[in-house]
C-alpha cells in the first residue's frame, strides 16, 4: 500500500441489487494534486465518490487518510476528517437562504446565537471569489442550477481541510465561471489539498489535472501522470475502443430550408424574464441558441413551451395564431421540452425507466387512454436500444440510473411523443463523449428527418456543429443570428461579448 | 393489480397479528352460521373494518399525491347527520345515497379546490373542513342524536346478502372499483407522477391540479360511504362522535400499508390489508378482556414494530448484515 498517498483506497467492491458496480477498485489521491477520474456514463465513478465520501457503504475494501484507515459511515463523519463533496445531484435546501445553505451545520455564533451579520459577510466574500454576487439573504429556490452549483462548490471548499471530490462540478457552468473554478482549486492545490475532479469535458481534464484515473464497468482501467498520456490514449482507455472524433468540430452544411415557416414567434418576450424576440422555425432546421449564463437561453424556452407567459407578442403554428400559455398547450401543438434542470424538472424518480420514458406520450393521450403494456414494453426497448441506456433493464427506478442515463431516458421521453418542434436545453450535459457523438448524430438525424429543433447549448463547438443557424443571447436580448458560413465559434463568442442593449 | 410478492410484508404482519390474537383468545377464528349469516369475530373484523377501509381507499390516492385528507372524519359525520335527516324524514333510500354520495362529493371538490387550484397546503386545507365540518353537522342534527328506524336504510349496515354482511360487501366493492379505476386506466401512473415529482409532471403535460382534485373528491365520496355506514349501523346521527379520530386510523392504514406519506407509488391492496390489521388489533385486544387501558399502549407497540420492520433504514442494515454473513459464509 503507497501509505505517502493523502487518500487512498484498495480492492472496493459495491453491488446494487447483485449486480456489482464497483469491483476491486483502488484509488490514490496525493496532496497537492488534482487528479481526474474519467470513464463513460455508468461506469461507478459517482458511486465510487459517494463510498470514498461516506454516503454509501462499501461491500468490501479499505481506505486510507494519511497513512490512517478511516471508515467515515456518513458525510459527516467524512467532513471532519477533512473530507469535502459536491455531489452531481446538488444537494441543496430550496427554502433557505444562500448564506444559509453555505453555513448550515456550522454558523458563525456570537455568545451562543447565530452571527447573522457575521454569517451574511463571509457568504458574500466566498462567493465573490467565484464571481458570484447572489444575495445571501435570498432564498436559494430564487436562482438558477449555475449558481446553486457555485454555492455547492463554495460550501465543500470551505469545509474541505484535506480532500476535496467534484463530481462533475462544471456541467452546468459556462466558460467564465469554470475559469474562476479552476483558479480557486489551482490556489487549493497550492496549499495542498488532494483535489479529484469528475467531468466528461477532456479539454478541462487536460487544463486542469495532474493525473488521471480511468474507470470501466466498475474496474479500474488505469492512472497514468496526464502529461504523459495523449488525448487519444486518453479515449481509447475510457472507452475501450477508439472514437472517430471527426464528426465533431466541423459545421452541420445544412442551409436553413425554404420550407415556410412552421414555428413563429414575434415580439415574443415577458417583462423581466426575457426581451421580445422574433424566431421563426422551419421544419428540418436546428436553432443553435448561445448565450453566457443569465442571458436569457433557459427563458427562451420556458416562454416557447407555455411554461411562463408571455405579455407581449403572439406565437403562430402553420400559419395559425396559437395561445401556448401552458405546457398542455404547447404538447398539443406538437411541441417537446427538455429541461436543464434533470433532476427537478426531469426524472421522475421513483419511477421505472418504462415509466419515465412514456410518461409525456401518456400525458397527452390523457388519463383515460393507457398505453398498452405491450406498446410501453416496444417504446422502452426501442430506445433503451437507441440511445444506449444502460443498465437496459427497463423495470429499474429510473433514480438508480447514472446521471448520463437518466439525461438519455428523458430525450427518449420526448422522441416517444414524435413532436414537431423539439426544444433541448443542454441536451448533452453529463453525457460521457461516446454517448455526446452518438446525441449529435442523433440531432442531425431528427433534423433530416424533418423535425424542427431548437437547442440550447453551453458548448460553442457543439452549436457550431449542428446547428443550421445560431442565435445569440446576451442580458436576455436575442442580438445577434449567425447563419451557414458565419456560424463559427470565433463568431459566436464574439457576438456573446456584446451588451444587450446595444442590439 | 398490485403483485402477490409486493404485498408480501402487509400479508406477513396481518397473519402474524392474527395468530397472536388466536393465541390469546382462542375463539377468535370460529365461524358460524346463523339465520344465513355469517358470524364469527373473524367476520366481525371485516365489518368493523369498514369505515376505516373506505376512508383508507380515498386516503390512499390523496397521500399518492403528497397530500393528506384530515377532513373525512367530519365528512363522515356530516353525511351521516343529513343521511339520518332524510331518513328521518321519510325520504327513499335510493333519494337518501344520491343525496349524501352528492354530499360528500362536494366536500371533495371543496379540499381538492383549495389545495390544487390555490395552491393551500394540504394539512390546512382539509383542517379547515375538519374543524367547521363537526359544526355542521351539528347545526344539521340540530346539536341531538338523531334516531330513525327505517328498516331499508340499516340494511346497509346490518344486513347480509348471500350471508356476507353487506359493510363487508361494500368496502370490498369499493375497493375494488376504485382500484380497478385506477390501474386499468392512467390514473395511477400518472398520479404518482406526480407524487412524485409535480414540477417534472407538469412539464410532461400532466394536468396535476385536475389529478389532485379528483384524488380528493375520490376521499369525500369514500367518507360519504363510510357516514352512511355507521348511521344505518347506529340507527341514528350523532354528530359529535360518528368518525371522530377516524382519519387517524385511515393515514395509520395507508402507512401500514407501505405508501409513503412523501407521495409517490402506493398500494390500495396494502392499505386496505393495513386497515385490516388496525381492526384485528383491536378486536382482538377487547376480546383479550384485558383493562382497556393496555388497548391503546398494544396497539402503539405492534403498530411501531410493524413500521419499524418496513422502514428503508433498517432494510438497509438488514441487507448489509445479509451480505456480511453471505461473504463469512462464501470464505469458510
Ligand atoms: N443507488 C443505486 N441503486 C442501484 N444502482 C445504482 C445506484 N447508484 C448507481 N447505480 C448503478 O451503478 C452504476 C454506476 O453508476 P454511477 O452513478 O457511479 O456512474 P457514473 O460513472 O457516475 O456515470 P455518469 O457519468 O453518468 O454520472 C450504474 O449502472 C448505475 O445504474
Ligand atoms: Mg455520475
Amino acid at each position: 500500500m503507497t501509505h505517502d498517498a493523502l487518500l487512498s483506497a484498495q480492492g472496493i467492491d459495491k453491488s446494487f441489487f447483485g449486480v456489482k458496480v464497483l469491483d476491486g477498485v483502488d484509488f490514490s489521491l496525493r496532496g497537492g494534486e488534482i487528479h481526474a477520474l474519467l470513464g463513460e456514463n455508468g461506469a461507478g465513478k459517482s458511486t465510487l465518490v459517494k463510498i470514498l465520501t461516506g454516503a454509501y457503504r462499501r461491500d468490501a475494501g479499505a481506505m486510507w487518510l494519511d497513512g490512517q484507515e478511516v471508515e467515515p459511515r456518513s458525510v459527516a463523519e467524512a467532513q471532519a476528517l477533512g473530507i469535502g463533496t459536491v455531489y452531481q445531484e446538488v444537494n441543496l435546501l430550496d427554502n433557505l437562504t444562500v448564506a444559509e445553505n453555505l453555513y448550515l451545520g456550522r454558523q458563525p455564533r456570537r455568545m451562543g446565537m447565530i452571527d447573522r451579520r457575521r454569517m451574511r459577510g463571509d457568504a458574500a466574500t466566498l462567493l465573490a471569489r467565484y464571481g458570484v454576487g447572489a444575495d445571501p439573504d435570498e432564498t436559494l429556490a430564487h436562482y438558477p442550477v449555475a449558481v446553486r452549483q457555485i454555492i455547492a462548490i463554495a460550501r465543500a471548499v470551505d469545509l474541505s481541510g484535506k480532500v476535496l471530490f467534484l463530481d462533475e462540478p462544471t456541467a452546468s457552468l459556462d466558460a467564465r465561471e469554470v475559469q474562476a473554478l479552476f483558479t480557486v482549486l489551482r490556489q487549493l492545490r497550492a496549499q495542498g489539498l488532494g483535489i479529484v475532479i469528475i467531468t466528461h469535458f477532456l479539454d478541462q481534464v487536460y487544463q486542469i489535472a495532474d493525473r488521471v484515473t480511468v474507470l470501466r464497468n466498475g474496474r479500474m482501467v488505469g492512472s497514468r501522470a496526464i502529461a504523459e498520456l495523449p488525448r487519444r490514449d486518453l479515449v481509447a482507455m475510457m472507452l475501450g475502443r477508439e472514437l472517430a472524433e471527426a464528426t465533431a468540430h466541423r459545421g452541420s452544411g445544412a442551409t436553413q430550408p425554404d420550407t415556410p415557416a412552421a414555428f413563429l414567434f414575434e415580439g415574443y418576450g415577458k417583462r423581466g424574464s426575457i426581451a421580445p424576440f422574433d424566431l421563426d422555425i422551419r421544419p428540418g432546421e436546428v436553432v443553435g441558441i448561445a448565450g453566457l449564463l443569465g442571458s436569457g437561453r433557459t427563458e427562451t424556452a420556458r416562454l416557447m413551451f407555455g411554461i411562463d407567459r408571455p405579455d407581449s407578442g403572439q406565437a403562430a403554428v402553420d400559419g395559425q395564431p396559437v395561445t401556448l400559455h401552458s405546457p398542455q398547450d404547447a404538447i398539443g401543438h406538437g411541441f417537446g421540452m427538455c429541461p436543464e434542470e434533470r433532476k427537478t424538472d426531469g426524472i421522475v424518480g421513483d419511477l421505472s425507466v418504462r415509466q419515465n420514458i412514456v410518461l409525456a406520450l401518456q400525458a397527452s393521450r390523457g388519463w383515460a387512454r393507457p398505453i398498452p403494456r405491450r406498446e410501453a414494453d416496444a417504446l422502452a426497448e426501442r430506445y433503451i436500444k437507441a440511445l444506449d441506456i444502460r443498465p437496459p433493464d427497463p423495470n429499474r427506478p429510473i433514480k438508480f440510473l447514472s446521471g448520463g442515463n437518466q439525461q438519455k431516458a428523458i430525450l427518449a421521453r420526448w422522441l416517444a411523443t414524435d413532436p414537431r418542434l423539439l426544444i433541448l436545453d443542454e441536451p448533452t450535459r453529463g453525457i460521457d463523449i461516446g454517448a455526446h457523438a452518438e446525441i449529435i448524430n442523433l440531432i442531425e438525424k431528427l433534423r433530416e428527418d424533418g423535425m424542427a429543433l431548437v437547442v440550447i447549448s453551453s458548448e460553442i463547438e457543439e452549436l457550431v456543429a449542428f446547428s443550421t443557424r445560431v442565435i445569440v443571447l446576451s442580458d436576455r436580448h436575442h442580438v445577434r443570428e449567425l447563419r451557414g458560413a458565419e456560424i463559427t465559434a470565433e463568431a459566436i463568442v464574439e457576438a456573446m461579448a456584446v451588451p444587450g442593449d446595444a442590439a | 393489480m398490485t403483485k402477490l410478492k409486493q404485498l408480501r410484508p402487509q400479508l406477513l404482519a396481518l397473519a402474524v397479528v392474527l395468530v397472536l390474537i388466536g393465541l390469546i383468545s382462542p375463539g377468535f377464528f370460529s365461524v358460524t352460521v346463523q339465520n344465513g349469516r355469517l358470524y364469527g369475530s373473524l367476520i366481525d373484523v371485516g365489518v368493523r373494518v369498514a369505515p376505516v377501509a373506505l376512508l383508507a381507499i380515498g386516503m390512499t390516492l390523496v397521500i399518492a399525491t403528497k397530500g393528506i385528507d384530515l377532513s373525512v372524519g367530519a365528512v363522515m359525520a356530516i353525511t351521516g347527520a343529513v343521511a339520518a335527516t332524510l331518513v328521518a324524514d321519510g325520504h327513499s333510500v335510493p333519494v337518501v345515497l344520491a343525496v349524501s354520495l352528492a354530499l360528500g362529493l362536494v366536500c371533495g371538490i371543496w379540499n381538492g379546490v383549495l389545495v390544487a387550484f390555490l395552491d393551500i397546503q394540504p394539512i390546512i386545507a382539509t383542517l379547515i373542513l375538519m374543524v367547521a365540518g363537526r359544526g355542521i353537522a351539528q347545526l344539521i342534527t340540530g346539536g341531538v342524536i338523531l334516531t330513525f328506524n327505517d328498516p331499508a336504510f340499516s340494511f346497509i349496515g346490518s344486513g347480509a346478502v348471500l350471508g356476507i354482511p353487506m359493510p363487508i360487501l361494500i368496502w370490498l366493492a369499493m375497493g375494488l372499483a376504485v382500484g380497478l379505476l385506477v390501474r386499468r386506466s392512467a390514473l395511477g401512473l400518472l398520479i404518482e407522477a406526480v407524487g412524485i415529482n409535480r414540477r417534472a409532471s407538469m412539464l410532461v403535460g400532466v394536468r396535476a391540479r385536475f389529478l389532485i382534485l379528483a384524488t380528493y373528491a375520490i376521499s369525500g365520496l369514500c367518507a360519504a360511504m363510510a357516514g352512511m355506514i355507521v348511521t344505518a349501523d347506529i340507527h341514528g346521527a350523532d354528530a359529535n362522535n360518528a368518525g371522530l379520530w377516524l382519519e387517524l386510523d385511515a393515514i395509520l392504514a395507508v402507512v401500514i400499508g407501505g405508501t409513503s406519506l412523501a407521495g409517490g407509488r402506493f398500494s390500495i391492496t396494502a392499505s386496505l390489508i393495513g386497515a385490516l390489521i388496525i381492526q384485528a388489533l383491536n378486536t382482538g385486544i377487547l376480546m383479550s378482556g384485558w383493562p382497556p387501558e393496555f388497548n391503546l399502549i398494544v396497539k402503539a407497540v405492534v403498530i411501531v414494530a410493524i413500521l419499524t420492520l418496513q422502514s428503508p433504514a433498517v432494510a438497509d442494515e438488514l441487507s448489509v448484515l445479509r451480505g456480511m454473513l453471505r461473504r463469512k459464509g462464501a470464505k469458510s
